[in-house]
């Protein structure tokens, strides 16, 4: 096997990635420098992603057998990019006021990108396996930042280990899973699974490995029942730390386990879909009906986000029964959706917090419609958004994944979203209808007075998007309907 | 393009409005009034338009191609006539916000434009997906006008409002995405047009469920039994224009999805579930009257008599012939006007004595004449007196649906009788007998300024005008609602045939 220039030419934005980081930490050890390593790193983000763009429209090989370079992967990349980017830059002043060293931080952002990027290139168990222990293992690290710090606010450590053990062990299903599956195939290509499903797959040892590997990869989406981790893991985390994993951390997962359902053929194996619809079910329940109780921002978005991610689990589901690419479609615009939502929520969120004084308790947000009005609509607008009502992105998401649903005939699925949407606007107007209330004077003082332009920008850019996208989605659509027909 | 140009006019003007806030704070308000007045005007150019087709105005440009999507709007004598009673009320709610919403005024003239842009596009949206868009898009700003300037228990109100409304309309979608899937299978593409979807013709019970998502989601913003119960909480807490706008407007789209979508869309699971809706209609008008007998909180009184007067329109809906539907649109017209006014008077009590407790009231006669001239003719209006618009509605509904019904039709004419008994109730109450033990402050119980007389005047002068000569709004719905009637008579005579 050998790596001609045309490999490493589509492999550019990885390579990108990697150089960037390299480069941040030389810089690192020449000088500390915060503002210096923020540009290295933001810049490099931002040309992995305009890389990712570049070579979208005309590339689809597989370099070396663990990484397929297609438009769909290079969608996802650019998605992870800029995603990472916006944090980036989200990240910069809320660490500012950090009493201990920060510009390693972004050297663990630059790796968990890279894991990430891998991850929504991967169709090999291997470079599945490589992209989320790298992105797992920076997030450890990421998440518990601040644990030196004489004023955390908060409790990265126990966030931090609790991450760890939990994540430790899933990867263990995971692996085992796949040990399972190769025992029986010799293969740990997605898509010589393929070629097998009707025969060897078939049988008991490979349905217990593929029921663990699902189990693996729920854990790292935090599907119900495998989410007991994630409103600590959400809360304890510093708030950049906590947007990262709720979106690329979540989109690249779900990339990477739709392609490996889709390519493999799972779905065709007797009981996947069951367990899949399962999934889908206790995830939109009990991610809803838990967010009721939250007094937390942070930890009402992590019971939201269990939710969202058993409404993708629909259109998934659906892919198998739909002729066509209508449930890979769903997937990718929720994700994309979902991704800048979260971004938004979670920036909003960061901007008024610093990392020693978290604002993040529902009553924290009294008023601030009238402190600070576009900081507020741009908040009500995601909150919005996430609920599924039009004007905003999310609502295009949710037409698509009702459509998937509706062409599929799941019945009980869509009452389900029906059901869970309709709760979810409780807590999402709860939080909307606090920051209308009139603020008490006290209120005034408990936010940080000074805002990034770097966060402002970051988040009416989100804003726009939200609208933009959810206005006139036929662009957006248009491509991803191109790119689906390669998974 | 008219039809953009009415709603973008809205969209922009409240953009004006809450921008102008900075400048000057009673700068929003003028804007929003003369937005809204322009709006009104520019609805008059439909009248005369459309030559021999029954639409009066077409506008249809690609969306979301994809799917099939378009951004169409046209508009009918049945959209026009709906869309002047949302600009007449539009001016009406700003009349009664002009002294009431001091606080955040420009936000609050931004959410009712928005609102409004939102009737606009929901009456004259021919795109199932469009008609949704616009559907969901004006929930948002009535939120916010309940939970921002409502009263003491707003939060519950507004909140209330918006789950009910949202979740049976996301059973609408998914009623829209089988619709549109089905006309994918039977005609090879996409659509979400009417005229397209008219076409298509759902197999068994998939009809029935499908009209029920419509129904359902239809008779929830209309209200209907039993799916009411939201309506004299959002109408007790909303400020006085956002009642205006909430049982003057919103509930009539309601009305207007019932006529244009529910039936025509499903002419035999309709018929065939028409002795259920009528049913509900029945129980709505006698049972929301009964309760409305009981409520000592004067708005709450006046909501439930909207839920009763709203089931004159199912029970003509469901009726399905010419008089039952002009009486149905003549209702909605007649009592948005009557229910617009009434809430006015009761948002104008609460204003002067801030309360809206019946026990606490009576003798108010003498303070206030005017108030209780204008009360008087409006609660005469909505018990159905001949020569004012609502008798005409209510007359017609009932002729046609005698034709449909005997049994439900001669129980729903109660409804008529409770409706005498509820009004002058109300008015004994309030403004009859002696003044005395009072427990508010009463320093501002002053009589109708002339700002206010004027909006009354327009209200009673269209009240007059709808009783004594009909003929000007039947004849606007009539060709309209003749067209619906022989569309979807065709299928079910090619049914029997079949049969």
């Amino acid at each position: 096997m050998t790596i001609t220039t045309a490999d490493l030419l589509l492999l550019s934005p990885v390579l990108a990635l990697t150089g960037t980081v390299v480069l941040a930490m030389s810089a690192i050890a020449v000088g500390r420098n915060y503002p210096r390593t923020v540009l290295i790193t933001v810049t490099g983000l931002f040309l992995a992603a305009v890389s990712a763009m570049t070579l979208m429209p005309d590339a689809n090989q597989q370099v070396t057998p663990l990484l397929i370079i297609d438009p769909y992967s290079l969608f996802f990349t650019a998605l992870i990019c800029l995603s990472a980017m916006f944090i980036a830059v989200l990240s910069y002043p809320f660490l500012e006021s950090l009493d201990d060293e920060r510009e390693e931080y972004f050297l663990l952002l630059g790796v968990a990108t890279v894991g990430a990027v891998v991850l929504a290139s991967s169709n090999h168990f291997v470079s599945a396996l490589l992209g989320l222990e790298t992105l797992s293992m920076s997030l450890y690290g990421m998440v518990a930042y601040t644990v030196h710090s004489s004023k955390a606010d908060k409790y990265p450590l126990e966030a931090s280990v609790k991450y760890l053990v939990l994540s430790a062990a899933a990867s263990g299903f995971l692996l085992f899973g796949m040990a399972l599956v190769y025992g029986q195939t010799g293969t740990l290509a997605f898509s010589s699974l393929a070629h097998l499903s009707g025969t060897s797959l078939g049988n008991g040892f490979s349905s217990i490995g593929l029921l663990l590997i699902i189990a693996g990869l729920a854990f790292k989406l935090s599907l119900s029942p495998f989410h007991m981790w994630t409103p600590d893991v959400y809360e304890g985390a510093p708030l950049p730390a906590t947007t990262y994993l709720a979106t690329i951390g979540k989109a690249a997962v779900f990339v990477v386990l739709l392609r490996f359902m889709e390519v493999s053929e799972a779905m065709t194996l007797a009981g996947t879909l069951a367990v899949l619809s399962l999934l889908a079910i206790l995830s939109i329940l009990a991610g809803n009906l838990l967010a009721l109780l939250q007094q937390n921002v942070k930890r009402l978005l992590a019971y939201s986000s269990i939710a969202h991610m058993g409404y993708l689990l629909i259109a998934m589901v659906a892919s198998y029964h739909v002729e066509g690419q209508v449930g890979v479609e769903a997937i990718s615009f929720y994700l994309v959706a979902y991704v800048i939502m979260s971004l938004g929520a979670f920036g909003v969120t960061s901007m008024v917090s610093s990392s020693d004084s978290e604002l993040d308790t529902i009553d924290d947000y009294r008023g601030l419609f009238w402190r600070q009005p576009l900081l507020a609509a741009v908040f009500t607008a995601m909150m919005l958004s996430l609920a599924g009502i039009p004007l905003t992105v999310g609502f295009i998401g949710k037409f698509y994944l009702f459509f998937a649903g509706v062409e599929a005939a799941l019945w009980p699925l869509l009452a389900a979203l029906i059901i869970g949407s309709g709760i979810g606007l409780y807590y999402y107007l709860r939080i909307i209808y606090r920051m209308l209330e009139s603020a008490s004077d006290s209120d005034h003082s408990a936010m940080a007075s000074r805002l990034s332009s770097g966060s402002y920008g970051v988040v009416l850019c989100l804003f726009l998007l939200l609208l933009a996208l959810g206005i006139y989605p036929a662009p957006v659509i248009d491509l991803i309907e191109a790119i689906s027909t390669y998974v | 393009m008219i039809l953009v140009t009415l709603i973008s006019v809205l969209f922009v003007g409240g953009l004006a409005c809450w921008l102008s806030e900075r400048v000057n704070p009673n700068m929003p308000r003028t804007i929003a009034l003369i937005t809204v007045l322009l709006d009104f005007g520019l609805m008059f150019s439909l009248l005369g338009a459309g030559g021999t087709s029954t639409w009066l105005a077409v506008f249809e440009a690609p969306w979301i191609s994809r799917f099939g999507i378009s951004f169409y709007l046209a508009a009918d004598g049945l959209s026009a006539l709906l869309l002047m009673l949302t600009a007449f009320l539009g001016v009406v709610a700003i009349g009664a916000a002009w002294d009431e919403v001091r606080e955040r005024a420009g936000f609050f003239y931004f959410n009712l434009l928005w609102t409004l842009a939102g009737v606009v596009g929901v009456f004259t949206a021919l795109d199932l997906f469009l008609f949704f868009f616009f559907w969901e898009v004006m929930l948002i700003p009535m939120y916010l006008i309940i939970a921002i300037w409502g009263h003491e228990n707003k939060n519950y109100a507004a909140m209330k409002f918006f789950i009910f409304t949202q979740v049976t309309g996301m059973l609408m979608l998914v009623s829209i995405l089988v619709m549109a899937y089905f006309h994918y299978l039977q005609l090879g593409a996409l659509s979400f047009n009417y005229h397209d979807l008219l076409a298509v013709s759902l197999p068994g019970d998939m009809g029935l469920w499908v009209m029920l998502g419509f129904f359902i989601s239809f008779s929830t913003k209309l209200p209907s039994m039993p799916f009411h119960s939201w309506l004299p909480d959002a109408h007790s807490q909303a400020p006085t224009a956002g009642s205006v706008i909430l049982a003057g407007v919103l509930l009539k789209t309601g009305a207007y999805g019932l006529i244009r979508f529910a039936v025509p869309l499903f002419p035999e699971a309709s018929m065939a579930f028409a002795p259920i809706a009528m049913t509900l209609a029945a129980v709505s008008i006698l049972y929301c009257a009964k309760v409305a007998l009981a409520q000592d909180d004067i708005k709450r009184l006046i909501a439930y008599t909207s839920v009763s007067h709203m089931g004159f329109v199912t029970l003509g809906v469901y009726a399905w012939n010419e008089q039952a539907l002009q009486g149905a649109v003549m209702t909605m017209l007649a009592h948005g006007l009557s229910a617009a006014a009434l809430f006015m008077l009761a948002g104008g009590l609460q204003h002067r004595i801030h309360t809206r407790n019946m026990p606490d009231m009576g003798g108010f006669w003498p303070k206030v004449p005017k108030m209780t001239a204008v009360a008087i003719f409006f609660s005469v209006a909505a018990l159905g007196m001949p020569g004012l618009g609502n008798f005409i509605g209510e007359f017609l509904a009932l002729i046609g649906a005698f034709q449909a019904n005997v049994t439900l039709t001669v129980v729903a004419a109660f409804g008529l009788i409770l409706a005498s008994v509820y009004s002058l109730w109300v008015l004994q109450k309030v403004f009859q007998g002696a003044y005395n033990n009072k427990s508010f402050d009463d320093s501002h119980l002053i009589d109708l300024s002339r700002r206010e007389m004027l909006y009354f005047a327009a209200m009673m002068f269209g009240l007059v005008w709808m009783g004594l000569y009909p003929q000007t709004f039947l004849g606007m719905s009539e060709p309209v609602l003749a067209q619906l009637l022989s569309d979807s008579a065709q299928p079910l005579v090619t049914s029997l045939e079949d049969g």
